[in-house]
């Protein structure tokens, strides 16, 4: 690697910072009467309760998984402090009850919340730590009928709906991240899109790291009823501290007949140091489930943070008809260790999934691509297509891709294709004899290799993604 | 063509470099004025690709000594990107595939870096595109080829074709071309040379790195030159690329050994 490739792609990650607040936070440690703490904290209905212990009984029988593609020293599990709030936070009836601080952190990170700032067409729900500290445009989304709202305070109102699915597509024994998260999540957003209905914006949610020992727990429920609608996004980021903090997120969403939900994330956690000291263990369960006919769930993630990343954006395509897409970019740089990928699951009839995944490693970091796709014996006519690219900049990343494939009816279809690039040295010598920037340069090539999956991204954020990635390379290259 | 005290395009002062350690250029010496076309011929390994390179800056090609004067500036001392805004032009021997970026693109973000770089308004897509249409006939180019992603899937003359497209939208005082002859039919070669010939003015210079003299049969030079070891063994008119073709480099080579033994 070159030294101006290299200074190119070192740039400092901004959003380090740490915010100074007082907070309301448990001793470290996770046992039965942490469990009922939370649940006491958040003055949540029995069933809740129930979950979240029949989640921890699960756990404590389940080992964690090690056939990822990653190395890590073992976590303990008693280290971390698994409820921190910021403090003074009672009933906030509006915005402008909200900690300035907090309102000014946000702001920092650039989602303003306060009313003459936010975005014109994005709702947003902003989790600090544990807990939401506000969700923006809740009235004029509930005109419409649509519930979005921290799932703590969809338990308060909606318990109904929140009963009926949560646990629904992720059960509390799935895996041993997502068993920890069912016994001790402590907030997230709930989405609930009424029948017929179009959602009228953009729904977003925010999470923020602030705690250095504190891990993140939070969990996601999007409900779509029958020809139904919503787009949403989350985007994340952690201060620069050199420990490592887990991020054990559940994501579940539920599109009944002719709905569609389209599920976009950027994530961009600290990922440590370029000698791999600190970072954000990202160990994450997201699961979409196609219940009704002709119903559609797409996912779209921009990987570019976290130490470690373990995660596949799933589909279980029950609903005949019904069609899932993940589409993907991972960029690793440094020491980050990414095990990325999705799983389309076949059930229904004539069932239709896209996978388009990119990885983008740089320098010494392990970037793989894990997929299953499976036909089950009533997947009549089901189709599957998959692109796995993979670029490496530079020559001491990795890159790998595990597909699994399995197919239990004839007439299913699946194809498979993959590649392998590579930024040289030469191509940028290309580039610059033309009089073009190495910055440009790799900032084009990476444009192009991603281009079909940040075509996906909603407008704003599309550019955004684009810009995050050029940043994340600046000096890696070479 | 040869100018009378026309302005020195490019001068080279006893130039050396290596790479990874090994000498490869030992001392090359070279003055081109604007308005004429020279010719480095030589055997393969002689050194005249390197010497391309070191020309445009490639990072592998260390220089260990000498100068390079580029119109009164110091070439050298200059990166790559900026001695390409200044005007030093390579066709590469071998042009790069850069999947994803498309090939209007890429000349669209070369040729706005050479505008910004004289002082002059970038373009537009829509101004761009326009000047770009009106080049293409320069190498008779199809353009469906700006829409596809740059060299990408293009065959060895459309890629040559190419680099002359690039040539012709940049307009370099100095054009450097790296074997542009290899790998073309006959097509493909006149095309190609007659692209050259259209883009040589009494302003500019053109120096032509080949090792058959196929092409000199259509772009005609000023001066040739046999380079050999490194160095650059004799130099003569167009006719000297007619002996070689002929009688091969052998004798040269045995004429200025023997030449160095009677010193």
């Amino acid at each position: 690697m070159t030294a101006s490739v290299k200074t190119l792609v070192n740039q400092p990650y901004k959003y380090g910072f740490v915010t100074d607040i007082e907070s309301d936070a448990i001793p470290r440690g996770l046992s039965e009467d942490v469990v009922r703490l939370i649940s006491a904290k958040k003055n949540e209905p029995e069933f809740m309760l129930e979950f979240r212990l029949k989640a921890y009984r699960q756990w404590l029988k389940m080992t964690e998984p090690t056939w990822p593609h990653v190395t890590y020293p073992p976590i303990n599990y008693q280290e971390i402090v698994y409820y921190s709030a910021p403090k003074k936070q009672d009933k906030l009836n509006s915005l402008d009850e909200v900690d300035p601080t907090l309102l000014e952190t946000f702001e920092k990170l650039g989602i303003p919340l306060s009313e003459q700032k936010r975005l014109s067409n994005v709702a947003v729900d902003a989790i600090f730590d544990s807990v939401s500290v506000a969700t923006t445009f809740k009235e004029q989304l509930a005109k419409e009928g649509v519930i979005f709202c921290s799932i703590s305070e969809a338990l308060q109102h909606h318990p109904d709906l929140v009963q009926k699915y949560v646990g629904s597509v992720v059960p509390v024994g799935d895996n041993y991240y997502a068993a920890l998260n069912s016994a001790v999540f402590t907030d997230g957003s709930f989405v609930y899109i009424p029948k017929n209905t179009k959602c009228p914006m953009e729904l977003s949610t925010y999470f923020r790291i602030n705690n250095g020992e504190s891990g993140q727990f939070e969990r996601t429920l999007i409900v779509a009823e029958e020809g139904s609608s919503v787009s949403y996004l989350e985007g994340c980021t952690a201060p620069m501290f050199d420990t490592n903090q887990l991020h054990a997120a559940v994501v579940e969403l539920v599109a009944l007949d002719n709905a569609e939900i389209k599920y976009s994330t950027v994530q961009n956690w600290f990922a440590g140091d370029e000698n791999g000291k600190g970072g954000i263990y990202n160990f994450v369960t997201k699961r979409g489930l196609c219940a009704g006919i002709n119903s559609k769930i797409s996912w779209t993630q921009v990987e570019t943070g976290s130490a470690i990343t373990w995660k596949y954006p799933s589909c279980l395509l029950v609903g005949d008809n019904s069609a899932g897409e993940f589409y993907s970019v991972a960029l690793t740089n440094n020491m980050q260790q990414a095990d990325t990928g999705t799983k389309m699951v076949h059930i229904g009839k004539n069932t239709r999934s896209t996978i388009i995944s990119k990885g983008i490693s740089a320098g010494r970091s392990k970037n793989s691509y894990r997929g299953l796709v499976k036909m089950g014996p009533k997947a009549k006519g089901a189709r599957n297509y998959s692109q796995c690219d993979s670029m490496l900049i530079g020559s001491d990343a990795q890159a790998n891709t595990f597909p699994y494939i399995q197919v239990q009816n004839k007439t299913a279809r699946v194809e498979h294709e993959a590649s392998t690039s590579k930024i040289g040295e030469d191509q940028l010598f290309y580039f610059s004899q033309r009089g073009i920037s190495t910055e440009d340069a790799i900032s084009m090539m990476i444009s192009g290799f991603c281009q079909d999956v940040f075509s996906q991204l909603p407008m704003e954020f599309a550019v955004e993604a684009d810009r995050l990635l050029s940043l994340k390379l600046e000096g890696s290259v070479g | 063509m040869i100018v009378e005290k026309s302005e020195v395009i490019l001068s080279v002062q006893n130039l050396t470099a290596t790479v990874e350690g090994t000498p490869i250029l030992k001392g090359i010496n070279l003055e081109i004025k604007a308005g004429e076309i020279h010719a480095i011929m030589g055997p393969n390994g002689s050194g005249k690709s390197t010497f391309s390179k070191v020309l445009a800056g490639h990072p592998d090609y260390e220089v260990t000594g000498g100068e390079v004067i580029f119109q009164g500036q110091n070439l050298l001392a200059l990166e790559p990107e900026d001695r390409a805004r200044n005007g030093v032009f390579l066709a590469f021997q071998y042009p790069l595939e850069i999947p994803g970026v498309s090939n209007l693109d890429f000349l669209r973000v070369a040729y706005n870096s050479r505008r910004k770089h004289q002082g002059l308004e970038e373009l537009d897509a829509f101004d761009f595109d326009d000047v770009v249409r009106e080049r293409l006939s320069v190498v008779k180019m199809n353009p469906s080829f700006l829409e596809r992603s740059v060299n990408e899937g293009f065959s060895g003359g459309e890629k040559k074709r190419n680099e002359i497209l690039q040539m012709a939208l940049l307009k370099p005082h100095l054009a450097v071309l790296d074997e542009t002859d290899s790998g073309l039919d006959i097509d493909a070669l006149k095309i190609v040379a007659d692209g050259i010939n259209q883009l040589a003015t009494p302003e500019n210079a053109t120096l032509l790195i080949t090792h058959y003299q196929r092409l000199l049969n259509y772009v005609v030079p000023d001066y040739v030159h046999v380079m050999e070891g490194g160095r650059i063994i004799t130099t003569g008119g167009k006719e000297l690329a007619m002996e070689l073709e002929s009688r091969g480099y052998e004798w040269v080579i045995e004429d200025e050994a023997a030449e160095v033994a009677a010193r």
